[in-house]
């Protein structure tokens, strides 16, 4: 079954209702409570000490820069900063030390706030809330599969790691945009510092909440949650299969029960964990080996002053500065490259062939490439010095070794033709080529642009590459009307 | 001899550390057998450490405010490689990698530890009887309990075994031994000293603190282990109070109020002669020049409910970790949760199990508010009541225990009966303010009695100050 094909968006009559709960690494030096190393890898057992394995009598101090790094992440989504107090999450687990974990929940760090997706489609912040990591079981034997295990193994390492949940509302409808939420929130956490968002090395986990509803009813539907989601890809194809697999149930006169299923990868499916009856009963209560945390006023103004632009503030600049919408600008700003796009535009290059190098030409970086010479570069262009294809290889040699434009393209022997000398040449392959003239005279208008492409191939190769492709054509259709 | 006169001839150089040493470690050796203070004595150590005190003597350094003074741990202080059991089969076998944050002061301050002593299991009992190492015998009449959960810390200094010893006080569990077995005992101001390194049975109430023969050897051993740890974020951020400087200082015109809900009137179970001293200890403050008055503090009669909601409910979270899977006892089965099962099972005693349960259920989703809810709502009442009552009094006062030492396997078969005991001490955990046992002569039985004064939160040294003045007038009794 071919999973991509059956993504429930095509299902007419059907919405798809997805809110996802996202982990993430927060990139501070050590752990949450205590001063062993957050560091990914290493032998096992050997970034821990007495509070990040749990030994009795060892108490949690929390890590101030986790703090601050949550507060960006608040400050970074439009949330609420506010007072939060951790509580004991308890449940029994071999690779969670102390058999309950530290989190915050009913008074988290960050409330209610927003992401702007690309297209400017605003998804809900419901909170952004700190906890620490658990270690990481391997069962040896039997596959690797707990229940067929010889034995498990655990590795206490990343147990504290100081997390971000970000709980997001269910306002997504479709795989494609859960993606590009994702995707979002992670380029704003790599911005900010907060974390380094790499899925595969799981320092950034989503689970994803999937309910299925007939287009047009207000109530949501039964949903379920679905874990162990590692990649992009991964969740566009777990949310495709589980919004179908909903509706099919439906459809089918079923009803969906409210699970947390498992998705696997390999087999391109989620099946069950657990269902809601079987859910634990964390008895939560509030933490009483720390104090609630009490951010300052100034602390977190000092804070909001020294977050860098966001990828939502540089897509509205360039949108702006380029007379696009912001969905146009999403790829420039993702690269990297939009400072150097509003810079060169500032200095008057025209803006349509500067995202044209940006997202075409510039997919490796800019590297010594500037915004003013850029800017120098696309004015020859669009002024007739430059064709499309010496443009493409001055920016090439600048990028790699910077420069001034001009004297790149003088020493690569780029001169613009003049355009006498065109219309002589011309002039030229029109006499020596009479049946492919009248062609593209009087033929169709496929036969127009395939005798088109003729006569410029014909112009190039008489130029060495120097002639400009769009006055070739030009003068063609002059030649033609007279 | 008292600890401050043991630390002044050590570090005259009148005596040698290790001549205090050995002389203890000698009635350790003739007294232990019928008493059982100890689940490890640590005689090669102590030797060690009281000849480096001696070194440092001889050499000329500080050796430190309790050179060569012997003391004795309670067992759920953990001590670096050394076992660290809670009197609990659960920890069989582990070896704490680090050293509490008290043990490393009193290192520092030149004491010498002498063993790790007796309670009941994780600090959840009021007679020692509940320890899987067996029971420990009240120094005063061996047929009697000392008390608990630090029986064996009281025994200890009880029996002469050390002038000095650590336990801690979740409900009451320094102060009722320490009444039951004729010594001081302090709970300190929750945050005064720091937790970290002490096995936690309810965070939020736990406090360790002095059990010793005089008033100011509790205050030099407050002194000592007192003042703000980075490694305990309840810790207040200040230092240790000074306070071995008022103990002379007397009571007068301080305003003093006798609890009128925890001395007799209007609860049950306080005995007629601990009433009689509780009485006699208010006409000593009285002609010392304080003002003594009966007062009501009417929620504290609630406290002993709320708290056996609240510490179990911290407890049977704090306990989980005794799974089976990092340290201790492990008892194999063929998955994890089986082994988990089994490990428990096996590992814990009863009451433990009883409070385990009984914080599971409180916390469980649908009593939640019912609960602990409601009775953290309580412990605010308590709280306010005290706040109240602190406008007009600068101590309170009140029985430390219902009773004097009761026979070894009278209260056992009945839990209730059993948690009546801390009925007095409870109020001062709940609001987090110290509180401290002063042996204030005895029963019809000859046992000793305590008297329990109480105070505000960084209250020890009027505290103190009143403790003194009562051991003078026991001591003349």
């Amino acid at each position: 079954m071919n999973v991509e094909a059956i993504a429930p968006e095509t299902v007419p009559g059907w919405e798809t209702v997805i809110g996802l709960e996202v982990h993430a690494e927060l990139a501070t030096a050590t752990k949450l409570f205590s001063s062993a190393p957050n560091r990914f890898g290493g032998q096992p057992n050997t970034n821990v000490d007495p509070v990040s394995l749990g030994l009795p009598g060892s108490l949690p101090v929390l890590n101030e820069q986790a703090v601050e790094l949550a507060i960006r992440v608040g400050l970074a989504l439009n949330c609420q900063v506010q007072r939060s107090v951790f509580s004991r999450k308890n449940y029994f687990y071999p690779d969670m030390p102390k058999d309950f974990q530290i989190s915050q929940y009913d008074l988290p760090i960050n409330g209610e706030g927003w992401l702007e997706l690309p297209d400017g489609h605003r998804v809900g912040i419901e909170r952004a809330h700190l906890e620490e990591d658990t270690g990481k079981s391997t069962h040896v034997g039997g596959g690797g599969r707990i229940h067929e295990a010889g034995y498990s193994l655990v590795d206490y390492n990343r147990a504290g790691v100081p997390l971000i949940e970000i709980v997001g509302a269910p306002d997504l409808r479709s795989a494609e945009e859960a993606r590009s939420y994702v995707a979002e929130l992670r380029a704003i956490l790599v911005t900010i510092g907060a974390s380094d968002g790499k899925m595969e090395e799981g320092s950034m986990r989503v689970d994803c909440n999937v309910s299925v509803r007939p287009v047009g009813q207000a109530e949501f539907g039964t949903r379920c949650e679905i874990k162990n989601i590692n990649s992009l890809r991964s969740l566009g194809r777990a949310i495709s299969y589980e919004a179908r697999r909903q509706v099919d149930l439906i459809t089918s006169g079923e009803r969906v029960e409210q699970q947390t299923r498992h998705w696997n990868e390999d087999e391109g499916r989620t099946h069950k964990l657990r269902s809601k009856e079987e859910a634990y009963d964390y008895r939560y209560f509030p933490e009483p080996d720390l104090v609630p945390v009490e951010p300052s006023d100034e602390w977190i103004d000092a804070i909001r002053a020294a977050l860098p632009m966001l990828p939502r503030e540089r897509r509205l600049r360039l949108a702006e500065a380029a007379s696009i919408d912001t969905s146009a600008a999403a790829l420039t700003v993702e690269r990297g490259l939009d400072d150097l796009a509003v810079d060169a535009i500032a200095e008057g290059a025209d803006a349509p062939r500067v995202l044209v190098h940006a997202e075409n030409n510039l997919a490796d970086g800019a590297g010594r490439l500037d915004g003013a010479s850029f800017a120098a570069l696309v004015k020859m262009e669009t002024g007739g010095d430059l064709t499309a294809t010496q443009t493409k290889t001055v920016l090439a040699t600048l990028v790699a070794e910077g420069g001034e434009p001009a004297i790149v393209a003088a020493d690569l022997g780029f001169e613009a033709m003049d355009i006498g000398e065109m219309e002589v040449l011309v002039d030229r392959l029109i006499a020596e080529h009479p049946d492919d003239w009248t062609a593209f005279i009087s033929g169709d208008e496929q036969e127009r642009k395939k005798k088109s492409g003729f006569f410029v191939g014909q112009v190039m190769k008489a130029t060495n590459g120097k002639a400009d492709g769009r006055a070739v054509n030009e003068l063609l259709a002059h030649r033609a009307r007279s | 001899m008292s600890a401050r006169g043991l630390a002044a001839a050590v570090r005259s150089g009148e005596r040698s550390a290790r001549s205090v040493v050995d002389e203890h470690l000698e009635t350790i050796r003739s007294g232990e057998p019928e008493i059982h203070a100890f689940n490890l004595v640590l005689a090669d150590e102590a030797l060690a450490a009281a000849d480096e005190v001696d070194r440092r003597v001889a050499a000329g350094e500080d050796p430190g405010p309790l050179a060569g003074v012997p003391v004795a741990l309670k067992d759920n202080l953990c001590t670096r490689g050394v076992p660290t059991t809670c009197s609990s089969r659960i920890l069989e076998g582990w070896l704490p990698p680090y050293d509490a944050t008290v043990v490393e002061r009193l290192a520092a301050a030149g004491a010498v530890v002498v063993g790790k002593t007796n309670l009941d299991e994780f600090a959840m009992g009021s007679s020692t009887e509940n320890s899987a190492f067996g029971v420990t015998h009240n120094p005063l009449d061996p047929t009697r309990v000392p008390g608990g959960s630090s029986g064996g810390s009281a025994a200890a200094v009880a029996a002469g075994f050390a002038p000095l010893a650590l336990g801690s006080d979740t409900g009451g569990s320094i102060r009722q031994p320490a009444a039951l077995c004729g010594v001081v005992g302090v709970k300190p101001t929750y945050g005064a000293v720091s937790r970290y390194g002490l096995v936690a049975f309810a965070s939020s109430l736990d406090q360790i603190g002095p059990l010793t023969r005089t008033v100011s050897d509790a205050a030099m051993l407050l002194e000592a282990i007192g003042g703000h740890d980075p490694r305990d974020s309840t810790s207040i951020p200040e230092p240790a109070a000074s306070l071995t400087e008022v103990l002379d200082r007397g009571v007068e015109g301080l305003r003093i109020g006798v609890i009128e809900e925890l001395s007799g009137n209007g609860l049950e179970g306080i005995a007629d002669d601990v009433r009689s001293r509780l009485g006699e200890a208010a006409s000593v403050l009285d002609t010392a020049g304080a003002t003594v008055e009966t007062t009501s503090v009417p929620s504290t009669v609630y406290g002993l409910s709320a708290y056996y909601v609240i510490a179990p409910a911290e407890a049977s979270s704090n306990l989980a970790r005794y799974d089976g899977v990092r340290y201790g006892l492990r008892i194999d089965a063929p998955n994890t949760g089986d082994m988990n099962t089994a490990t428990r099972t096996a590992g814990f005693g009863n009451e433990v199990k009883r409070r385990i349960m009984l914080g599971t259920y409180a916390l469980s989703a649908g009593y939640y508010d019912a609960y602990y809810g409601k009775s953290q709502k309580v412990r605010t009442l308590i709280v306010q009541d005290f706040a109240r009552a602190y406008e007009e009094f600068d101590l309170l006062l009140c029985p430390t225990a219902p009773t004097t030492a009761f026979p070894i396997g009278e209260k056992t078969a009945d839990p209730m009966t059993m948690y009546l005991n801390d009925v007095c001490t409870i109020p001062s955990n709940l609001a987090g303010h110290p509180a401290m046992s002063v042996p204030f002569g005895v029963g019809d039985d000859g046992m000793p009695v305590g008297v329990q004064i109480l105070a505000p939160a960084m209250g020890e040294p009027t505290m103190f100050q009143a403790a003194a003045v009562l051991e003078s007038a026991g001591s003349r009794s």
